[in-house]
C-alpha cells in the first residue's frame, strides 16, 4: 500500500491511515477532501468544471465535475463504513491565474468552481470546515486522515496547515 | 466534432509543420530582440492525458513564467509561451540589462513583468500570424496575460474548453533555446498550442487533409 495517494487532474481517490492523499498544481480547479474523523477515512477529488451538464460527450469522467465528483466521494466513504452525518469537508483552489482586461465570463471559472463545490456539499449536508479559495495563486494540497489536517502549499507564500 | 482517437500519423505531421512554421517565426523575432542566435527543436505533437501535460516543463509543481493568449477566430484555442521561472527571469534580465530580476521573489517587479508580457505577446503574435498565413485561417489573439506559478496551475486554465469534450489534449510543443556551448546557461522556452476540439477539423480542412488523414 502506497503511503502517499496521488490524485491527478480530473481524478479522485481515497486514503485511510497511515496514508496521506495529495493533489498538485490546482489553479482554477478545486481540490475537495471529504473525511470521516472517527474512522480516519478520506477521499479527495481534483475538479475542473462546475457541473456535469458542461460535458459534451456521452460517457463522462465523473471526477471532473463538482456535482458528480462530490457525490462519488461521499459514496466511496459510505461504502467503507463512513456515516453521512459525520462527514466533513475542506476545499482549496478556484484561483484566477490570469488577470484579463476583458471581463469574459469564461475567465471566471475558478470562482464558479468554488461556488459549485460549496453548493453540492451543502446539498449533501456535509459540513465545510475550511475553505481556501480564490486569489491568484496555484496550490498543492495534502490531507492527512490521521489528524484531519490539510496542508496547503503555494509558490510564494509557503505552506499553511488548516 | 473531431475525435482524438481518429488522429493519424498524417494529422500529426501536419500539426508538426504548424509548430515548425510558427515557432520558426517566433525564434526569429526573439533573435532580433536579443541580438543572439536562437535555435529551435523539432516540434513534438502529442495527444496527452491531462495528467502528463506538464512533463515537458519539469512537472506539475515546477514554477514557470507563462504568457497566455486565447486564440479567437476560425480555429479557437489556447497558446502559452512558457519558461522555467529562473530562465524567464534571466531572459528578461538580459533584455532590460538588470541582473536583479527574479520573478519568484515577492517584489512587485512591474517593469520585468510588463517586459515579459510584451515578449510573450510579440513571440506568440509571430507564431500565430505565420500560422494564419499558412492555413489561410483567421486567427486573432486576445491581449496577453501573465502568470508566474506552478506549471499545472497555469496550464489547466487552457484546458477548460478541451475538458468539456474529454480528458486528452493535443499539444503542439516547440522548444526554442539560445545557441551556446554551455547547456546549463541556455535560455529555453516552450510554445504550447492547444487547439480546441472543434478547431482541429477547421485546421485539417484548411490544409487539405481529410478526417482520415
Amino acid at each position: 500500500m502506497d503511503k502517499l495517494v496521488k490524485v491527478g487532474m480530473a481524478d479522485l481517490n481515497t486514503a485511510k491511515v497511515p496514508q496521506t492523499i495529495r493533489t498538485s498544481g490546482l489553479g482554477s480547479c478545486i481540490g475537495v477532501v471529504v473525511y470521516d474523523e472517527r474512522l480516519k477515512l478520506s477521499a479527495m477529488a481534483h475538479i475542473m468544471l462546475p457541473d456535469s451538464t458542461y460535458a459534451r460527450s456521452g460517457v463522462i469522467n465523473r471526477a471532473k465535475y463538482a456535482d458528480t465528483a462530490v457525490a462519488d466521494l461521499i459514496g466511496l466513504l459510505e461504502a467503507d463504513g463512513a456515516l453521512r452525518s459525520r462527514l466533513k469537508a475542506k476545499i482549496a483552489g478556484g484561483a484566477q491565474m490570469f488577470q484579463f482586461s476583458s471581463s469574459n465570463e469564461a475567465m471566471r471559472i475558478g470562482p464558479r468552481n468554488a461556488e459549485a463545490v460549496k453548493d453540492v456539499l451543502a446539498s449533501f449536508r456535509v459540513e465545510l470546515v475550511h475553505e481556501d479559495t480564490g486569489g491568484g495563486s496555484g496550490r498543492t494540497i495534502e490531507f492527512n486522515p490521521a489528524t484531519s489536517v490539510l496542508n496547503i502549499r503555494t509558490v510564494n507564500k509557503g505552506v499553511v496547515e488548516v | 466534432m473531431f475525435q482524438y482517437e481518429h488522429v493519424t500519423a498524417g494529422h500529426l505531421d501536419m500539426l508538426k509543420e504548424i509548430g515548425n512554421i510558427g515557432a520558426g517565426h517566433a525564434a526569429t523575432a526573439l533573435s532580433e530582440m536579443l541580438g543572439k542566435t536562437i535555435d529551435m527543436n523539432v516540434p513534438s505533437v502529442r495527444v496527452v492525458p491531462f495528467n502528463q501535460i506538464c512533463d515537458a516543463v519539469g512537472g506539475d509543481e515546477e514554477p514557470v513564467t507563462a504568457v497566455f493568449l486565447r486564440i479567437e477566430g476560425d480555429a479557437p484555442g489556447s497558446m502559452y509561451f512558457m519558461m522555467p521561472a529562473a530562465e524567464g527571469s534571466r531572459l528578461i534580465g538580459q533584455l532590460l540589462n538588470d541582473s536583479g530580476i527574479d520573478f519568484l521573489s515577492n517584489e512587485p517587479n512591474a517593469m520585468g513583468r510588463s517586459a515579459l508580457n510584451e515578449v510573450g505577446n510579440i513571440l506568440a503574435g509571430a507564431y500565430l500570424s505565420s500560422l494564419s498565413d499558412f492555413t489561410a485561417l483567421n486567427l486573432k489573439p486576445t491581449p496577453p496575460a501573465l502568470a508566474v506559478d506552478m506549471a499545472m496551475a497555469v496550464l489547466s486554465f487552457g484546458l477548460i474548453e478541451i475538458s468539456k469534450a474529454g480528458d486528452y489534449a493535443i499539444v503542439i510543443d516547440t522548444e526554442i533555446s539560445e545557441t551556446g556551448s554551455d547547456n546549463a546557461l541556455r535560455t529555453k522556452g516552450h510554445f504550447f498550442l492547444l487547439p480546441d476540439p472543434d478547431s482541429l477539423e477547421a485546421v485539417f480542412h484548411s490544409l487539405g487533409v481529410n478526417e482520415n488523414g
